[in-house]
Protein backbone atom coordinates (compact mmCIF):
# COMPACT_ATOMS: atom_id res chain seq x y z
CA UNK A 1 0.00 0.00 0.00
CA UNK A 2 1.60 3.38 -0.64
CA UNK A 3 1.60 6.40 1.88
CA UNK A 4 1.68 9.64 0.77
CA UNK A 5 5.84 10.56 0.90
CA UNK A 6 6.03 7.61 -1.40
CA UNK A 7 6.63 8.47 -5.47
CA UNK A 8 4.85 6.26 -7.81
CA UNK A 9 4.74 5.81 -11.35
CA UNK A 10 2.87 3.15 -14.17
CA UNK A 11 4.19 1.86 -17.70
CA UNK A 12 1.21 1.36 -19.83
CA UNK A 13 1.30 0.31 -23.43
CA UNK A 14 0.22 -1.77 -25.77
CA UNK A 15 2.39 -4.25 -27.19
CA UNK A 16 2.09 -7.64 -29.07
CA UNK A 17 3.09 -11.16 -28.30
CA UNK A 18 3.16 -15.03 -29.72
CA UNK A 19 -0.46 -15.98 -29.15
CA UNK A 20 -1.99 -19.44 -30.37
CA UNK A 21 -0.31 -21.43 -33.42
CA UNK A 22 2.20 -18.60 -33.14
CA UNK A 23 0.68 -15.69 -33.91
CA UNK A 24 0.96 -12.29 -33.41
CA UNK A 25 -1.92 -10.83 -31.33
CA UNK A 26 -1.42 -7.24 -29.56
CA UNK A 27 -1.80 -6.86 -26.21
CA UNK A 28 -2.54 -4.36 -23.17
CA UNK A 29 0.61 -4.11 -20.65
CA UNK A 30 0.53 -2.48 -17.25
CA UNK A 31 3.02 -2.46 -15.08
CA UNK A 32 4.81 -0.30 -11.88
CA UNK A 33 7.73 1.57 -12.93
CA UNK A 34 10.94 0.18 -11.55
CA UNK A 35 13.05 -2.90 -11.18
CA UNK A 36 10.97 -4.99 -9.34
CA UNK A 37 10.30 -8.22 -9.21
CA UNK A 38 6.97 -7.91 -9.29
CA UNK A 39 3.70 -10.35 -9.45
CA UNK A 40 2.29 -10.49 -12.51
CA UNK A 41 -1.50 -11.29 -13.71
CA UNK A 42 -2.94 -12.26 -17.15
CA UNK A 43 -6.29 -11.00 -17.76
CA UNK A 44 -8.72 -12.69 -19.75
CA UNK A 45 -11.29 -10.12 -21.14
CA UNK A 46 -14.92 -10.34 -21.30
CA UNK A 47 -18.12 -10.84 -23.76
CA UNK A 48 -18.32 -7.20 -24.57
CA UNK A 49 -14.39 -6.93 -25.72
CA UNK A 50 -10.90 -6.29 -25.18
CA UNK A 51 -12.47 -3.07 -23.94
CA UNK A 52 -11.75 0.11 -21.70
CA UNK A 53 -12.66 -1.39 -18.45
CA UNK A 54 -10.38 -4.50 -18.94
CA UNK A 55 -7.65 -1.37 -19.40
CA UNK A 56 -8.54 -0.27 -16.48
CA UNK A 57 -9.03 -3.23 -14.32
CA UNK A 58 -5.28 -3.24 -16.10
CA UNK A 59 -4.02 0.21 -14.67
CA UNK A 60 -5.90 -1.01 -11.09
CA UNK A 61 -3.60 -3.93 -10.85
CA UNK A 62 -0.87 -2.16 -11.74
CA UNK A 63 -1.48 0.31 -8.93
CA UNK A 64 -1.25 -2.97 -6.49
CA UNK A 65 1.82 -3.73 -7.48
CA UNK A 66 1.22 -6.50 -9.97
CA UNK A 67 2.56 -6.59 -13.63
CA UNK A 68 -1.00 -7.04 -15.87
CA UNK A 69 -1.25 -8.02 -19.11
CA UNK A 70 -4.31 -8.26 -21.14
CA UNK A 71 -4.16 -10.18 -24.51
CA UNK A 72 -7.03 -9.16 -27.32
CA UNK A 73 -8.59 -12.26 -27.36
CA UNK A 74 -10.74 -11.18 -30.23
CA UNK A 75 -7.07 -10.15 -32.48
CA UNK A 76 -8.22 -12.83 -35.47
CA UNK A 77 -11.64 -10.81 -35.80
CA UNK A 78 -10.42 -7.75 -36.98
CA UNK A 79 -9.78 -4.26 -35.72
CA UNK A 80 -12.35 -1.51 -35.22
CA UNK A 81 -14.34 -0.42 -31.70
CA UNK A 82 -14.07 -2.86 -29.05
CA UNK A 83 -18.11 -2.91 -29.11
CA UNK A 84 -18.22 -3.80 -33.28
CA UNK A 85 -15.94 -6.25 -32.83
CA UNK A 86 -17.43 -8.01 -29.73
CA UNK A 87 -20.10 -8.18 -31.60
CA UNK A 88 -18.83 -9.59 -34.91
CA UNK A 89 -17.32 -12.26 -32.70
CA UNK A 90 -20.86 -13.05 -30.74
CA UNK A 91 -22.55 -13.66 -34.13
CA UNK A 92 -19.85 -16.14 -34.80
CA UNK A 93 -20.34 -18.04 -32.35
CA UNK A 94 -17.69 -16.91 -29.47
CA UNK A 95 -14.37 -17.72 -30.56
CA UNK A 96 -12.47 -21.47 -29.81
CA UNK A 97 -11.28 -22.52 -26.70
CA UNK A 98 -8.10 -23.56 -27.83
CA UNK A 99 -7.30 -20.55 -29.62
CA UNK A 100 -7.97 -18.95 -26.02
CA UNK A 101 -6.11 -20.99 -24.32
CA UNK A 102 -3.03 -20.67 -26.73
CA UNK A 103 -3.28 -16.83 -26.35
CA UNK A 104 -3.63 -16.91 -22.22
CA UNK A 105 -0.80 -19.31 -22.46
CA UNK A 106 1.20 -16.76 -24.51
CA UNK A 107 0.58 -13.87 -22.27
CA UNK A 108 1.69 -16.39 -19.37
CA UNK A 109 4.94 -16.85 -21.78
CA UNK A 110 5.63 -13.18 -21.84
CA UNK A 111 5.60 -12.32 -18.76
CA UNK A 112 7.40 -15.31 -17.29
CA UNK A 113 10.42 -14.15 -20.08
CA UNK A 114 10.03 -10.39 -18.35
CA UNK A 115 12.98 -9.11 -15.79
CA UNK A 116 10.75 -7.64 -13.94
CA UNK A 117 8.13 -10.40 -13.02
CA UNK A 118 8.96 -12.21 -9.50
CA UNK A 119 8.22 -15.47 -11.44
CA UNK A 120 5.08 -15.90 -10.26
CA UNK A 121 2.22 -15.56 -12.79
CA UNK A 122 -1.96 -15.04 -11.84
CA UNK A 123 -4.65 -15.46 -14.46
CA UNK A 124 -8.12 -13.26 -13.50
CA UNK A 125 -11.34 -13.34 -15.86
CA UNK A 126 -14.98 -12.10 -15.87
CA UNK A 127 -18.06 -13.25 -17.34
CA UNK A 128 -16.73 -15.50 -20.52
CA UNK A 129 -13.03 -14.24 -19.06
CA UNK A 130 -13.67 -16.41 -16.03
CA UNK A 131 -14.56 -19.30 -18.04
CA UNK A 132 -11.31 -18.79 -20.49
CA UNK A 133 -9.00 -18.09 -17.43
CA UNK A 134 -10.14 -21.28 -16.09
CA UNK A 135 -10.06 -23.39 -18.84
CA UNK A 136 -6.20 -21.59 -19.28
CA UNK A 137 -5.31 -22.42 -15.46
CA UNK A 138 -6.22 -26.15 -16.27
CA UNK A 139 -4.65 -26.17 -19.20
CA UNK A 140 -1.67 -24.53 -19.95
CA UNK A 141 0.82 -25.15 -17.30
CA UNK A 142 2.42 -22.73 -14.91
CA UNK A 143 -0.24 -20.40 -14.02
CA UNK A 144 0.17 -20.06 -9.82
CA UNK A 145 -3.37 -19.03 -9.32
CA UNK A 146 -6.65 -18.31 -10.56
CA UNK A 147 -9.75 -15.74 -10.62
CA UNK A 148 -12.96 -17.14 -11.89
CA UNK A 149 -15.89 -14.20 -11.18
CA UNK A 150 -18.95 -15.46 -12.81
CA UNK A 151 -17.48 -17.41 -15.45
CA UNK A 152 -20.40 -19.01 -17.33
CA UNK A 153 -20.67 -22.71 -18.89
CA UNK A 154 -17.58 -23.71 -17.22
CA UNK A 155 -21.24 -26.62 -16.70
CA UNK A 156 -21.93 -27.33 -19.68
CA UNK A 157 -24.87 -29.74 -21.30
CA UNK A 158 -23.38 -32.00 -23.71
CA UNK A 159 -25.61 -30.60 -26.52
CA UNK A 160 -23.60 -27.15 -25.95
CA UNK A 161 -20.05 -29.04 -26.98
CA UNK A 162 -19.27 -28.68 -30.63
CA UNK A 163 -15.96 -28.02 -32.91
CA UNK A 164 -15.07 -24.76 -30.71
CA UNK A 165 -15.99 -25.70 -27.34
CA UNK A 166 -15.10 -29.72 -27.11
CA UNK A 167 -14.96 -30.37 -23.61
CA UNK A 168 -16.77 -28.59 -20.96
CA UNK A 169 -14.08 -26.60 -18.60
CA UNK A 170 -15.24 -28.65 -15.14
CA UNK A 171 -13.85 -31.51 -17.04
CA UNK A 172 -10.19 -30.62 -16.46
CA UNK A 173 -10.72 -29.91 -12.81
CA UNK A 174 -8.32 -32.94 -12.12
CA UNK A 175 -5.78 -30.95 -14.28
CA UNK A 176 -6.05 -27.63 -12.31
CA UNK A 177 -2.31 -26.88 -10.70
CA UNK A 178 -3.27 -23.94 -8.55
CA UNK A 179 -5.68 -22.94 -6.01
CA UNK A 180 -9.02 -20.96 -7.49
CA UNK A 181 -10.79 -17.79 -6.45
CA UNK A 182 -14.18 -17.55 -7.28
CA UNK A 183 -16.74 -14.94 -7.23
CA UNK A 184 -20.14 -15.18 -7.77
CA UNK A 185 -24.03 -13.71 -7.60
CA UNK A 186 -26.44 -15.56 -6.36
CA UNK A 187 -29.00 -14.11 -8.54
CA UNK A 188 -26.91 -14.89 -11.93
CA UNK A 189 -28.80 -17.46 -14.22
CA UNK A 190 -25.06 -18.27 -16.21
CA UNK A 191 -24.01 -19.45 -13.66
CA UNK A 192 -26.52 -20.44 -11.88
CA UNK A 193 -25.78 -21.16 -8.05
CA UNK A 194 -26.94 -24.91 -8.91
CA UNK A 195 -24.09 -24.70 -11.67
CA UNK A 196 -21.25 -23.05 -8.91
CA UNK A 197 -22.57 -26.27 -6.52
CA UNK A 198 -21.51 -28.45 -8.64
CA UNK A 199 -18.16 -26.33 -10.10
CA UNK A 200 -17.34 -26.33 -6.26
CA UNK A 201 -18.08 -30.18 -5.89
CA UNK A 202 -15.86 -31.19 -7.86
CA UNK A 203 -13.10 -28.94 -7.07
CA UNK A 204 -13.59 -30.68 -3.42
CA UNK A 205 -14.05 -33.86 -4.98
CA UNK A 206 -10.52 -33.12 -6.62
CA UNK A 207 -9.22 -32.14 -3.57
CA UNK A 208 -8.55 -28.70 -5.28
CA UNK A 209 -7.50 -25.30 -3.11
CA UNK A 210 -10.14 -23.34 -3.70
CA UNK A 211 -12.12 -19.77 -2.49
CA UNK A 212 -15.57 -19.63 -3.40
CA UNK A 213 -17.43 -16.82 -2.33
CA UNK A 214 -21.10 -16.38 -3.04
CA UNK A 215 -22.62 -12.90 -2.71
CA UNK A 216 -26.71 -12.43 -2.23
CA UNK A 217 -28.24 -9.41 -3.81
CA UNK A 218 -25.55 -9.64 -6.88
CA UNK A 219 -25.82 -11.13 -10.34
CA UNK A 220 -23.60 -11.18 -13.10
CA UNK A 221 -20.92 -8.50 -13.39
CA UNK A 222 -21.45 -6.88 -10.32
CA UNK A 223 -17.89 -5.68 -10.35
CA UNK A 224 -19.05 -3.47 -13.69
CA UNK A 225 -19.64 0.21 -12.18
CA UNK A 226 -20.86 1.48 -15.37
CA UNK A 227 -23.77 -1.08 -16.23
CA UNK A 228 -27.15 -1.28 -13.85
CA UNK A 229 -25.82 -4.70 -12.27
CA UNK A 230 -23.14 -3.13 -10.24
CA UNK A 231 -23.49 -3.74 -6.81
CA UNK A 232 -21.09 -1.19 -4.26
CA UNK A 233 -20.93 -3.37 -1.03
CA UNK A 234 -20.43 -6.75 -2.74
CA UNK A 235 -17.97 -5.75 -5.29
CA UNK A 236 -15.69 -3.70 -2.44
CA UNK A 237 -15.79 -6.85 -0.49
CA UNK A 238 -15.26 -9.20 -3.53
CA UNK A 239 -12.14 -6.55 -4.74
CA UNK A 240 -10.76 -7.06 -1.10
CA UNK A 241 -11.04 -10.87 -1.11
CA UNK A 242 -9.42 -11.25 -4.63
CA UNK A 243 -6.71 -9.19 -3.60
CA UNK A 244 -6.04 -10.54 -0.51
CA UNK A 245 -5.95 -14.17 -2.45
CA UNK A 246 -3.64 -13.22 -5.15
CA UNK A 247 -1.10 -11.55 -2.13
CA UNK A 248 -1.00 -15.39 -0.36
CA UNK A 249 -0.41 -16.96 -3.43
CA UNK A 250 1.91 -14.36 -5.55
CA UNK A 251 2.84 -11.86 -3.37
CA UNK B 1 -20.92 -14.25 -24.33
CA UNK B 2 -22.53 -16.05 -22.05
CA UNK B 3 -26.03 -17.46 -23.45
CA UNK B 4 -24.05 -18.22 -27.26
CA UNK B 5 -27.97 -18.29 -28.40
CA UNK B 6 -27.65 -16.69 -31.96
CA UNK B 7 -28.77 -16.68 -35.25
CA UNK B 8 -28.11 -15.68 -38.50
CA UNK B 9 -30.09 -14.76 -41.37
CA UNK B 10 -29.84 -13.11 -44.67
CA UNK B 11 -31.57 -9.78 -45.36
CA UNK B 12 -32.22 -6.86 -48.01
CA UNK B 13 -32.50 -3.53 -47.57
CA UNK B 14 -30.77 -0.55 -46.09
CA UNK B 15 -29.30 1.05 -42.89
CA UNK B 16 -28.24 4.18 -41.53
CA UNK B 17 -24.80 4.31 -40.07
CA UNK B 18 -23.43 7.33 -38.34
CA UNK B 19 -22.12 9.23 -41.44
CA UNK B 20 -24.33 7.84 -44.19
CA UNK B 21 -26.62 4.70 -45.64
CA UNK B 22 -24.91 0.90 -46.39
CA UNK B 23 -26.59 -1.57 -48.29
CA UNK B 24 -27.43 -4.47 -45.54
CA UNK B 25 -26.74 -7.72 -46.16
CA UNK B 26 -27.35 -9.89 -42.64
CA UNK B 27 -29.43 -9.31 -39.31
CA UNK B 28 -27.29 -11.34 -36.65
CA UNK B 29 -29.76 -11.89 -33.52
CA UNK B 30 -28.86 -13.04 -30.18
CA UNK B 31 -30.25 -13.08 -26.39
CA UNK B 32 -26.76 -11.96 -24.53
CA UNK B 33 -25.23 -9.43 -22.80
CA UNK B 34 -26.09 -6.16 -24.38
CA UNK B 35 -23.25 -3.08 -24.54
CA UNK B 36 -25.86 -0.12 -23.49
CA UNK B 37 -29.35 -1.44 -22.68
CA UNK B 38 -30.56 -1.81 -18.77
CA UNK B 39 -30.58 -5.30 -18.79
CA UNK B 40 -28.05 -8.31 -17.91
CA UNK B 41 -29.59 -10.17 -20.90
CA UNK B 42 -31.51 -8.33 -23.52
CA UNK B 43 -32.54 -9.42 -27.01
CA UNK B 44 -29.79 -7.97 -29.46
CA UNK B 45 -30.17 -7.19 -33.48
CA UNK B 46 -26.94 -5.99 -35.46
CA UNK B 47 -27.75 -5.30 -38.81
CA UNK B 48 -24.56 -5.81 -40.99
CA UNK B 49 -22.75 -5.67 -44.00
CA UNK B 50 -19.67 -7.68 -43.02
CA UNK B 51 -18.39 -6.74 -46.52
CA UNK B 52 -17.48 -3.05 -45.41
CA UNK B 53 -15.98 -3.86 -42.33
CA UNK B 54 -17.00 -4.28 -38.29
CA UNK B 55 -18.33 -0.71 -38.30
CA UNK B 56 -20.75 -1.59 -40.97
CA UNK B 57 -23.31 -2.47 -38.33
CA UNK B 58 -26.72 -1.02 -36.81
CA UNK B 59 -27.30 -2.31 -33.07
CA UNK B 60 -30.27 -2.68 -31.36
CA UNK B 61 -30.74 -3.80 -27.98
CA UNK B 62 -34.30 -4.92 -26.78
CA UNK B 63 -36.21 -5.99 -23.70
CA UNK B 64 -37.61 -9.03 -23.98
CA UNK B 65 -41.05 -7.11 -23.76
CA UNK B 66 -39.79 -4.86 -26.26
CA UNK B 67 -39.04 -7.55 -28.93
CA UNK B 68 -41.82 -9.29 -28.58
CA UNK B 69 -44.16 -6.08 -29.73
CA UNK B 70 -42.08 -5.41 -32.68
CA UNK B 71 -42.42 -8.39 -34.45
CA UNK B 72 -45.93 -7.89 -33.59
CA UNK B 73 -46.22 -4.62 -34.88
CA UNK B 74 -43.98 -5.56 -37.71
CA UNK B 75 -46.50 -8.74 -38.84
CA UNK B 76 -49.32 -6.46 -38.43
CA UNK B 77 -47.75 -3.50 -40.76
CA UNK B 78 -46.73 -6.38 -43.43
CA UNK B 79 -49.96 -7.75 -43.22
CA UNK B 80 -51.93 -4.15 -43.38
CA UNK B 81 -49.57 -3.32 -46.58
CA UNK B 82 -50.88 -6.90 -47.63
CA UNK B 83 -54.38 -6.28 -47.81
CA UNK B 84 -54.12 -2.89 -49.38
CA UNK B 85 -52.11 -4.44 -52.35
CA UNK B 86 -48.56 -3.10 -51.70
CA UNK B 87 -46.37 -5.41 -51.25
CA UNK B 88 -43.22 -5.98 -53.82
CA UNK B 89 -44.31 -9.65 -54.13
CA UNK B 90 -47.65 -8.88 -54.74
CA UNK B 91 -46.90 -6.01 -57.50
CA UNK B 92 -44.16 -8.15 -59.60
CA UNK B 93 -46.99 -10.64 -60.25
CA UNK B 94 -49.58 -7.92 -61.34
CA UNK B 95 -49.10 -8.07 -65.47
Amino acid sequence: MYTTDMYEGLLAETITLTGANGERINAYLARPLGAGPFPAIVLAHHMPGWDQWYREVALKFALRGYVSLSPNLYFRSGHGTPEDIAAKVRAEGGIPDDQAVGDLAGALGYLRASAYTNGKVGIFGTCSGGRHAYLAACRAPGFDAVVDCWGGRVVMKPEELNSNFPVAPIDYTKDLPCPILGLFGNEDSSPSPEQVDLHEAELKKNNKVYEFYRYDGAGHGFFYYHRPNYRQEQAVDGWQKLFAFLEKYLG
Amino acid sequence: MCTMIVKKVEIAGSAKGASDWFRLEKANVSFDHPFNAPFEHALNIDFVNESQGPSARIAVELSEDAARELVKTILSVLDQAEAGGHLESQRQRTP
